[in-house]
């Protein structure tokens, strides 16, 4: 899902990066390249599973108090906490 | 419908996590399994039977929940392998209910969509359905039906005839089919697959149900403070430090009545019984023993009424969130906070609630430090000797002394568990990454007084059988130690120093020496292996027929008159360690399945025991407390 990233000139943002208040669209999940613990299938299955879904708005309402981390974000209509390293699985815009 | 049916119609509850499946299973069943506003609450599966207003006797499981069939922890797997009917010795559920949460509903559809392609026969269960009203959710139940080309019902766990429908429904969709085909083809889902499934569910949420613009505002409001990062933690403390001062200042007044109450009792049995082996027996071995116990009961509920409400609240899942990081330094999973919490209360549901965690290495530190938390069975050890030894004074005007040094046993208890982990990291498992932490936060809820007064109701009436039981056998055991062989005529020492335990005492006492523990301690913590309460009762016991009527009355004051101020530390910081509990190793033997993380345990824990008290006693005496 790594195609198409830049796209009618938004730059993406990794909602692994995105700070406080940030709203967005998710526009790919793409857990090939990031550090986590789980294999990039298995991270990108939890992600849909928790509906980080292509075109789900995600909003990031909280932010933990060592290195921002982790953050409580709002999928559509739940709140979801996840941590920062496996966030920057889902490019947003 | 002919009534006497032989087998009973098999329903099997699966839904994602929080969604009310407990809630309804209980409804059904009239049982009492435990409900709770965060996802994990059930990790196991549990079986009730009912009679359908039909006549038809239902079989009905409850489950953990689950986002999908994958079963990626232990409790998951759990769920998969019973609605696929791979679980040996289980039988296939005939009709599956897929309940959601009404508010919330694009997660169980995908799931629903999942169980659907199973095969196995399906009912969707809109549940929470009150509340979705309330926030102004509608649905098209008739088009969703249609749609799904399968039966839907709202219900409304938690409320009198709140699963009328539901009920109904399911004696219809039994008189309809024979028995479901046993055969059910699944695999797991490539995301292409998933990704799909989930845009099929968001079609038909679109399509059949209208769902208000704003989200809960009570839950955004509440949020911005609870899980802002400084005043959040602040908060979490404060609650933490308010539980403990409550379990001592708020417990005093009931307490004080129950030891009166027992002060009576063995007045009376003084009175009216002739002196002998029976006096003694029901004086010294039951009264002062498990009397001594059962004092605690009103500190035990203020603790479960502040982890009931805590939990019902939906703050749990915060408190995970708000720790992640800071567990996370001492290599600890996240999703190991709400376990240790609740160890808080007992290490045993503690222990079985890391079935949540996935990932291997991760549940078995949890499991391995839990024990390490401050359970509710240390508060009696803990009050009787504090009450002993420190002073209940205020210290800055307002906090209570007691109480201060009770949240400093809690606060040793945590951050050695926080160190073990971190070394069990350091030591055994360096290479590793963290694992994730993925956690949905439930919206708030009010607690309801009746699911709260269930919950302590049930926890007491645990705690009062266990001083029943296992108290009161152990009691009777030392009371014989304590009582046998009679001394010979003409002695003139107290009758006690030629008994069995005083023997025993004596020749465990050279190992503990070292600690301050004198040799009636070291007869109480034999017992105290059984359970950590135990060691008040023997101790009470021991004293008791040792000291005669005096000693019988009040524990507490002959401790002062019998210990120094460093063997009481000392005996503290023994129970902030040792694994004096055998059902919390039996369940870790379980749960890990190997002799060998219980051994780890239990050697690890005693050989802090035995550290932590040396260094106690060792820095009191230096001090002058000797
Ligand atoms: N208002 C309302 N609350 C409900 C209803 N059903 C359940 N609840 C509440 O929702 C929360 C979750 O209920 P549980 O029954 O523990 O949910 P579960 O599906 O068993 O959760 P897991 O075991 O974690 O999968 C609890 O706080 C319940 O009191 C309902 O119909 N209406
Ligand atoms: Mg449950």
């Amino acid at each position: 899902m790594t195609s198409n990233l830049h796209h009618n000139g938004h730059q993406p943002i990794l909602l692994g990066n995105a700070r406080r208040g940030y709203r967005g669209v998710v526009q790919a999940i793409d857990s090939q390249r990031v550090a986590s613990a789980l294999q990039p299938v298995e991270l990108e299955s939890r992600l849909i599973e928790l509906g980080f879904v292509e075109g789900a708005k995600v909003e990031v309402l909280h932010e933990g108090i060592i290195g921002r981390d982790p953050i409580a974000v709002r999928v559509d209509n739940i709140t979801i906490a996840v941590r920062r390293r496996e966030a920057m699985a889902v490019v947003l815009m | 419908m002919s009534s006497i049916e032989s087998q009973p119609f098999n329903l099997a509850l699966v839904g994602t996590p929080n969604s009310g499946k407990t809630s309804l299973f209980n409804a059904l069943t009239g049982s009492r399994q435990k409900v709770a506003n965060y996802p994990g609450v059930t990790v196991e599966r549990k079986a009730g039977v009912f009679t359908t207003p039909g006549g038809r006797t239902v079989s009905i499981l409850d489950l953990p929940g689950t986002y999908s069939l994958r079963g990626r922890s232990p409790d998951e797997e759990i769920t998969r392998d019973v609605v696929l009917g791979r679980r040996s010795g289980e039988v296939v559920p005939d009709l599956v209910l897929c309940v959601a949460d009404t508010t919330n509903l694009r997660l169980t559809f995908r799931l629903m969509l999942e169980l659907k392609a199973t095969g196995r026969p399906l009912m969707l269960v809109l549940n929470m359905y009150d509340i979705a009203m309330r926030r102004g959710v509608t649905v098209d139940l008739e088009k969703l039906s249609e749609r799904l080309g399968i039966p839907v019902v709202t219900s409304i766990a938690v409320r009198k005839g709140g699963t009328v429908d539901l009920l109904k429904r399911t004696d219809e969709f039994a008189a309809q089919i024979g028995t479901a085909p046993v055969t059910s083809g699944w695999r797991p889902l490539t995301t292409a697959e998933l990704r799909a499934l989930q845009r099929e569910a968001d079609q038909i949420i679109t399509d059949c149900v209208s769902l208000p613009a704003r989200p809960h505002t009570l839950t955004a409001k509440v949020d911005s403070v609870v899980l802002h990062p400084v005043a959040g933690l602040a908060i979490l403390f404060l609650i933490l430090f308010v539980m403990f001062q409550a379990v001592f200042t708020w417990a005093q007044p009931l307490m004080e009545l129950i030891s009166g109450g027992f002060e009576a009792l063995g007045d009376f049995v003084r009175a009216t019984l002739p002196e002998g082996l029976l006096q003694s027996f029901l004086q010294n071995g039951v009264i002062s023993g498990v009397g001594s116990v059962i004092v605690f009961l009103p500190q035990i509920i203020i603790i479960f009424l502040f982890i009931l409400l805590l939990e019902d609240f939906g703050y749990m899942a915060r408190a995970a969130f708000l720790m992640d990081r800071i567990m996370g330094g001492a290599g600890l999973h996240g999703r190991a906070f709400i376990p240790l919490l609740s160890s808080f209360a007992c290490a045993i549901p503690g222990i079985m609630s890391t079935r949540v965690i996935d990932n291997r290495r991760d549940r078995l530190t949890t499991i391995l430090i839990a024990p390490l938390m401050t359970c509710s069975a240390r508060i009696p050890v803990y009050t009787l000797i504090i009450s002993a030894f420190i002073p209940a004074k205020q210290v800055f005007g307002w906090i209570n002394l007691q109480g201060l040094v009770m949240f400093g046993l809690y606060t040793a208890g945590i951050t050695s568990a926080l160190a073990v982990s971190a070394l069990i990291k350091f030591f055994m498992w360096r290479d590793y990454e963290p694992a994730p932490f993925m956690l949905e936060l439930p919206d708030y809820k009010l607690p309801r007084l009746k699911s709260v007064a269930i919950g302590i109701y049930i926890r007491a009436k645990m705690f009062l059988q266990r001083a029943g039981t296992t108290i009161f056998s152990m009691m009777v055991l030392i009371w014989f130690l304590a009582s046998f062989p009679r001394p010979p005529a003409g002695a003139t020492g107290p009758a006690i120093d030629y008994s069995l335990a005083s023997i025993i005492g004596h020749a465990i006492e050279p190992v503990l020496a070292p600690l301050g523990f004198n040799w009636q301690i070291a007869v109480a913590l034999i017992p105290g292996m059984a359970a950590r309460e135990v060691a008040v009762a023997a101790l009470g016991t021991v004293y008791a027929i040792e000291g005669g009527k005096e000693a019988a009355e009040q524990i507490g004051q002959v401790l002062t008159t019998k210990w120094s101020l460093a063997t009481a530390l000392s005996l503290l910081a023994w129970f902030v360690f040792a694994p004096q509990c055998a059902s919390t190793l039996a369940v870790i033997k379980r749960e890990t399945g190997s002799w060998r993380w219980m051994g780890v345990t239990f050697i690890y824990m005693f050989a802090l025991a035995y550290v932590a008290s040396l260094i106690t006693y060792n820095v009191a005496v230096a001090f002058g407390a000797g």
